[in-house]
């Protein structure tokens, strides 16, 4: 069975000190340069898709708000801008920005990641973060955060106004009837007159529904709360197992049709040099490196004995968080995704042309289309 | 040396000015109608795209108005991508102040502006209503005396964002490991009637410190408004004795706020009629008129002014015996061109009389009365008048807005912008990377902190 490869781009990696290595371009990090060469990079090897990591605060060594230090990358740009400037400089690879759904307007993310669809002729996808830092909240001054609970139902909430703003439009409204001067036929464009204790949302979009009709809407979930939103919201989960048998569990709690496990990888010919990169990187960073996810150390050919070990437990693919860029990225691309086509187990060239496609996604009927529920 | 003329392209809106009807007219939505009509205008070394927002579809009637182009993408986005397919134009964008937050549009906008090499440009606008309101969470809450209050603070909050980090905060030194010089950078604290936010910035200053600043308000508020903040007001005033006054009008409250008469330009939007000859281009411009006015679209514009259901009536007859009516509630919903009509009363009286001396029917008449071209003739013709009405100092420039999408700006690149170029008043070449490159705008200096709450 073949599977599905996603890559996460992070700044100058994922490791704090990773843009300290000496083929890092920090000093670029802020330019439109930089992630198109990491996209193209990932778009070489085949990628289903890139993610592109945001937020609505700067990064920070601590959990819960901004820090004073100096020796780590400390600032970023738009996720979702990101992949619009990349999108037309790649032709096949999915671009999945992260957008925050906690202070931000629904109305606003649906039409960005619909036009994300429009730029990129079908390639977009969106990872919704929910944010529960109150320093991000402070940002905005609107509102306190409650609990998480709270969050993650709110996030369900806006996901679902998003997507009834995509299928707002039918794919054939727009009709440039000559005879009667009518550019639309207005009966198929709908009112989503969604209403909950979060907000309430008129409709319908002003962007016409997208390429993919639903753009992949995706999540990252560690818990209990983030399944249950998950499973409710999303096409694809990112999860964190630590191993085949934690995934197996993980996977009979998340009722999606996708499940990614993530992994942070540090890669080199060598078990050896790979410990010694990430030992290198600990040291510049004066503390060891952890992760939510798993952290991989070694080389590509382990690293593919490891994800179909993994695979066998139900997972359907992997999101790889490259430690550092370009040399991680480049050992994915160039090592590993080699060493799984040798196996028969990823593919060669890109079988289609919108992001669905590569997923083996359906393009989805309209919610509102008359008949849209009879099949 | 004459003054250059400065020029810009809109992206055809969703008004009856673009003519959807026509042969060549493409996908409004399509990024390649985007990309090809951006091309067109850095081929023709333009200042700058724009392009138009509004966030709730238009109704008349209580339904969705369908006679127009209806359906837009998502501004940031679209300019993002355009910065991709082009290296020098100016990426300019309407973005609401009332329903978004300033940590947001900044970032967006510093965003912007990193991604295109210091090619940005936000145009500030404002709504207040309700009807907009509803696709919002924070709703229309805004009453309409308080919009400029709302956009000043709006703009003066995204300003000290921009501002947050020093340019040169980051370092990336490698071999001493530090990345930023301080670690408090984009530290702010703001706080007014509408804002009260703190924290860290987490976007480093962008190539042009902040985006172009455009504004298009032509209140006395608005005006004003421009002459404190903006680096650019758009104008309805494209012609000679309107646009001069319009032009020394604003030109002149500059100086309460320190700053020169070339720190504010003056960009009236215009449109254009091209033919073989001056009599080739009437006729051309009578034409796409009527294209652009149908029967239908008439008796829609008539509404607006009436305030009525006016389907019953004949478009090639004579207009209605009854007055407007002049209550509250207005039949047309999502469109700023209904305020304008201050006594519509009044108007419809000077209409009568004006269909009744020229014998016009309703559609003649909403023909003559609703924005005719402004400039129609030969290129040699349109170029003179143009370069005159910047000369005399009527314009800085125009916001040029074609007919149809995505070709409709190809003849004015190809006749009109090799003329103005031989009589040396616009660029043959980019001579710098950035919009305020081209607009002849220095980079504002950075407010430090401490400065800039003293300043409030």
């Amino acid at each position: 069975m073949t599977l599905h490869l996603a890559v996460a781009l992070e700044g100058a990696g994922w490791h704090p000190a990773a843009w300290r290595e000496p083929a890092a371009r920090p000093a670029e990090l802020f330019t439109a340069r930089y992630w198109i060469d990491q996209v193209r990079e990932a778009e070489a090897g085949k990628l289903d898709f890139v993610t592109i990591e945001d937020g609505l605060g700067p990064q920070s060594s601590r959990p819960d708000g901004p820090d004073e230090r100096t020796d780590q990358v400390r600032g970023r740009l738009d996720a979702v801008l990101v992949a619009a400037r990349v999108a037309p400089a790649t032709r096949g690879i999915g671009l999945v920005p992260t957008a925050t759904v906690t202070h931000t307007e629904p109305f606003h993310i649906s039409k960005a990641i619909a036009t994300l669809d429009y730029v990129s002729t079908g390639r977009a996808g969106w990872r919704a973060q929910v944010s529960w830092r109150p320093a991000e909240a402070a940002h905005f001054g609107r509102r306190e955060i409650t609990g998480v609970e709270d969050l993650f139902d709110e996030a369900a909430d806006f996901v679902e106004v998003v997507r009834r703003l995509w299928d707002s439009w039918e794919d054939d409204a727009e009709i440039r009837d000559a005879a009667t001067g009518r550019f639309i036929d207005r009966d198929k464009l709908h009112y989503i007159d969604f209403a909950s204790r979060w907000f309430s949302v008129k409709g319908p979009s002003i962007t016409p529904r997208p390429p993919q009709g639903q753009p992949v809407v995706t999540a990252l979930a560690h818990a209990e709360t983030p399944y249950r939103f998950a499973a409710a919201s999303a096409d694809l989960v990112y999860v964190t197992p630590f191993d085949a048998d934690d995934a197996r569990r993980i996977v009979g709690e998340v009722p999606v049709p996708h499940i990614f496990g993530d992994l942070v990888v540090f890669l080199d010919h060598t078990p050896a040099a790979a410990r010694e990169a990430r030992q290198r990187l600990d040291d510049l960073d004066g503390a060891a490196f952890t992760s939510d996810a798993a952290v991989f150390t070694g080389t590509p050919a382990q690293l593919a004995d490891l994800l179909l070990d993994w695979q066998s437990a139900g997972l359907t693919g992997f999101r790889l968080r490259p430690a550092r860029i370009p040399e991680d990225l480049r050992a994915i691309t160039r090592g590993l995704v080699p060493e799984l086509q040798a196996r028969g187990v990823f593919r060669h060239e890109y079988e289609a042309s919108t992001l669905r496609g590569l997923l083996g996604l359906p393009r989805p009927a309209n919610r509102y289309a008359e008949g849209a529920r009879v099949a | 040396m004459p003054k250059q003329i400065h020029l810009a392209a809109h992206f055809p809106g969703v008004n009856n000015t673009t003519v959807w009807s026509d042969p060549r007219s493409g996908s409004h939505i399509e990024f390649a109608s985007f990309a090809r009509l951006a091309r067109t205008a850095e081929r023709a070394k333009f200042d700058f795209f724009f392009l138009a927002e509004g966030l709730r579809l238009r109704e008349q009637g209580g339904k969705i108005y369908d006679l127009d182009v209806v359906g837009r993408p998502d501004t940031f986005t679209v300019l993002a991508a355009l910065a991709a397919v082009t290296d020098h134009l100016g990426l300019a964008g309407t973005i609401n102040s009332t329903f978004n937050e300033p940590y947001e549009v900044a970032r967006q906008f510093a965003s912007l502006d990193h991604l295109s090499g210091g090619r940005a440009a936000w145009n500030v606008v404002t709504s207040w209503d309700a009807f907009t309101g509803e696709n919002f969470r924070r709703g229309g809450f805004l009453a309409e005396s308080d919009r400029y209050a709302r956009a000043t603070q709006f703009l003066d909050t995204a300003r000290e964002l921009f501002d947050s980090w020093p340019a040169d905060a980051v370092v990336a030194d490698q071999e001493r490991g530090v990345f930023v010089a301080d670690g408090r950078a984009g530290e702010f604290a703001h706080r007014d009637d509408h804002f009260d936010i703190h924290g860290r910035f987490n976007v480093p200053r962008s190539p042009q410190g902040r985006p172009v600043i455009l504004q298009a308000g032509d209140s006395d508020a608005g005006r004003e408004f421009a002459a404190a903040t903006a680096d650019a007001i758009f104008s309805r005033h494209g012609t000679l004795a309107e646009g001069q006054a319009f032009f020394a009008d604003v030109k002149r409250r500059l100086a309460a706020y320190g700053r020169d008469r070339d720190d504010l330009l003056v960009l009236p939007a215009a449109t254009f009629v091209l033919g073989d000859t001056d009599d080739d281009a009437r006729e051309k411009a009578h034409l796409i008129r009527r294209q652009q006015v149908s029967g239908q679209t008439a008796i829609k514009f008539l509404e607006q002014l009436w305030n009525r259901d006016l389907s019953a009536y004949d478009p090639d007859g004579p207009l209605p015996e009854i007055d407007p009516d002049v209550s509250e509630n207005h039949i047309a919903r999502g469109r700023a061109s209904v305020r304008m009509h201050r006594d519509p009363i009044a108007v419809a009286r000077e209409w009568r009389e004006r269909a009744a001396a020229g014998k016009l029917s309703i559609r003649e008449l909403i023909i003559e009365v609703t924005g005719r071209q402004t400039f129609i003739g030969s290129a040699a013709t349109v170029a003179a008048t143009l370069n005159d009405l910047v000369q005399r100092d009527a314009a800085d420039g125009f916001i040029l807005v074609p007919h149809v999408t995505p070709d409709g700006l190809d003849e004015f690149a190809d006749a009109v912008v090799p003329l103005l170029q031989e009589r040396g008043v616009f660029r043959t070449e980019y001579t710098g990377p950035t919009l305020r490159d081209h607009l002849g705008l220095a980079v504002p200096p950075r407010r430090a902190r401490a400065a800039a709450g003293a300043a409030r």
